[in-house]
């Protein structure tokens, strides 16, 4: 399986990456070599292995629903890059919610 | 020309009553009045490092809400991340369920405006986090509070079964009214707290297929919706008899200048790149931790207009208003318990508080704070039925009790307002009103019965509405027969 320039420039665009047409073409072959490898694993025959959901041995990790004293404000926005009223500043980004 | 069908089907997110928030001990505050940023901690601001750990409550409503709608429950449950990036998401994903959701394969009978009913079938019912709420300056930037960021959210989410506009605020209505009988959600949509999307397409009348369809998304009242979905099949039905065709987008809705605003053509699903959060192990859920939730459900909004229907025998129109909202139902209820009679309770319920409610907009859920308690409604009412009062006097009445409160005995002795019956004293007023009006006594016995009725007022008038009226109706007709003779 081969990942193609088109979808490189697709995956860049959700993550929101400039790449240069160059990186774009490293990207392609390198993710589809990874892609190549990993699908070496298709040889194996899963036909009796139910779906794995969770390699975690663990279920029902559940927390009473209790309440506990938040962050001041001030260390909530410490990191921000700026910061007004007592909010996160950010550039605005109209019309592409999601 | 052809005539077309709309397809519409609804998701609706209601933020579950929880204290704190889906995956950190932060307390979930009313998104309207607390300051900002008050209610977070480094899970839900997105610190690198934390680990989320699901609210029990969260999954309990989750449960009471699918089984209410009678789903399915699934064995197990997984957690998915949904990325997408947009700055009221501060991880960058949301942790939502993809294929393996709480609830499946449910349904919703809604009532239909011709008194039938038609089910409405729900896919599935899933949790995810809230995200920030962001507010732009206008100058180039916006805002961001995150207090609302990890909120639990139920996201119910039904087939494309909605024939109008019309159905789907009667499956939005119905759906609240049971979110708020389960205590999950307590409706209130100025406060953000239930948000629907709808999915909208229109094909011809009689065909069953699915055309291209569109979404509408930030609609945050029902009367929004139900105007969003209007002008959305408007314009659809337009571009299809135009020759243009639909094409797949996202729109958004302007409530205050009733518009929809493109805002961009559909990303595939796959584009969110879905998959399983590796922090949150699974979620099993037992079926008799379904049989035990299923047990401690409450009486829901179909069964207890039923039984108000078949018990106290209300119609079905009155039973569906009282029934709708659980205050009114319990307010209904607490004044028969006082000893009002089904009928006469239903009546001034619906028609008099109502009102009054209304003139000072209050909505119906809010009927446990207004100054007639259930037992003066009761007590009035006995007293109107006993003929104490009669019915006039029994609403001026309520609109003392409303404005003030108090004791409706109390207020009809310490007024004078108890009916008059007394013979003599409706005689001395019908005499003398006959007495006062000798042109209309004339044009009676002349054959005009609308003067009967002027008349009759102005007995009323005379006794300061506190006649009882048949007794002043006898006497009135007594005396304009002896003048015929």
């Amino acid at each position: 399986m081969t990942i193609s320039h088109e979808q490189v420039e697709h995956i860049a665009d959700l993550a929101k990456l400039d790449l240069t047409e160059e990186e774009i073409a490293t990207f392609a072959d390198q993710l589809s070599a990874i892609l190549a490898s990993v699908e070496q694993l298709r040889e194996v025959d899963t036909s009796a292995v139910p779906p794995t959901a969770s390699v975690l041995p663990l279920s029902n990790v559940l927390r009473p629903d209790q309440v506990v004293a938040s962050l001041p404000t001030a260390e909530a926005l410490a990191n921000a890059p700026d910061a007004a009223a007592d909010q996160f500043r950010v550039p605005a980004i109209l019309d592409e919610s999601p | 020309m052809t005539l077309y069908e709309p397809v519409i089907g609804l998701e609706v997110h209601a933020e579950m009553l929880t204290r704190s928030k889906m995956f950190c001990s932060c307390a979930v505050v009313d998104n309207t009045e607390a300051p900002p940023n008050t209610a977070t901690c480094p899970v839900c601001l997105g610190m690198p490092g934390v680990l989320p750990t699901l609210n029990a409550e969260a999954v309990e409503m989750g449960l009471r809400v699918g089984l209410a709608l009678g789903c399915t429950i699934p064995p197990f449950n997984q957690f998915a991340r949904k990325n997408y990036f947009y700055p009221d998401l501060p991880r960058g994903y949301q942790i939502s369920q993809y294929e393996y959701p709480l609830a499946i394969n449910g349904f919703l009978d809604i009532d239909l405006p011709d008194g039938g009913t038609r089910r409405i079938r729900v896919r599935r019912a899933h949790l995810e986090e809230d995200t920030g709420k962001l507010t732009h300056t206008g100058d180039g930037a916006s805002l961001v509070d995150l207090n609302r960021a990890g909120v639990p959210l139920l996201e119910i989410v039904s087939e494309p079964d909605l024939r109008s506009a019309e159905e789907a605020e009667a499956y939005a209505r119905q759906l609240r009214s049971i979110l708020q009988y389960l205590g999950v959600n307590h409706g209130d949509m100025s406060r953000g707290v239930l948000r629907f999307e709808a999915n909208v397409s229109v094909r011809p009348a009689g065909s069953d297929e699915l055309r291209t369809r569109t979404e509408i998304k930030n609609l945050n009242s029902i009367r929004g919706m139900v105007r969003a979905i209007q002008k959305e099949v408007e314009r659809q039905i337009h571009l299809w008899e135009s020759g243009q065709g639909v094409r797949q987008a996202t729109l958004g809705w302007d409530d205050d200048r009733g518009q929809l605003i493109i805002q961009r053509t559909k990303e595939s699903a796959s584009d969110y790149r879905y998959f399983p959060e590796p922090d949150l192990p699974l979620l099993q859920i037992s079926p008799e931790h379904v049989a035990e939730v299923r047990q401690g459900l409450p009486e829901l909004p179909a069964a207890r207009r039923d039984r108000f229907c078949r018990d106290l025998g209300l119609n079905r129109a009155d039973a569906a208003i009282l029934t709708a909202e659980q205050a009114v139902a319990d307010y209904y209820e607490a004044a028969l318990a006082a000893g009002g009679a089904p009928q006469p309770v239903a009546n001034f319920l619906i028609g008099e508080i109502f009102r009054l409610m209304n003139a000072d907009a209050l909505g119906r859920d809010a009927i446990g704070t207004i100054k007639v308690t259930p037992e003066a409604l009761a007590e009035l009412l006995r007293l109107a039925q006993e003929g104490a009062i009669n019915l006039n006097t029994a609403k001026r009445v309520l609109d003392i009790l409303y404005a003030e409160g108090g004791d409706p005995a109390r207020i009809v002795a310490e007024r004078g307002l108890a009916q008059v019956t007394d013979e003599d004293a409706i005689r001395a007023a019908v005499d003398s009103v006959l007495a006062e009006n000798p042109a209309e006594v004339e044009a009676y016995l002349a054959g005009s019965e609308k003067v009967a009725k002027f008349l009759m007022g102005q007995v009323m008038r005379a006794l300061r509405g506190k006649g009882q009226p048949q007794a002043v109706q006898e006497a009135l007709d007594e005396a304009l027969a002896a003048r015929r003779s």
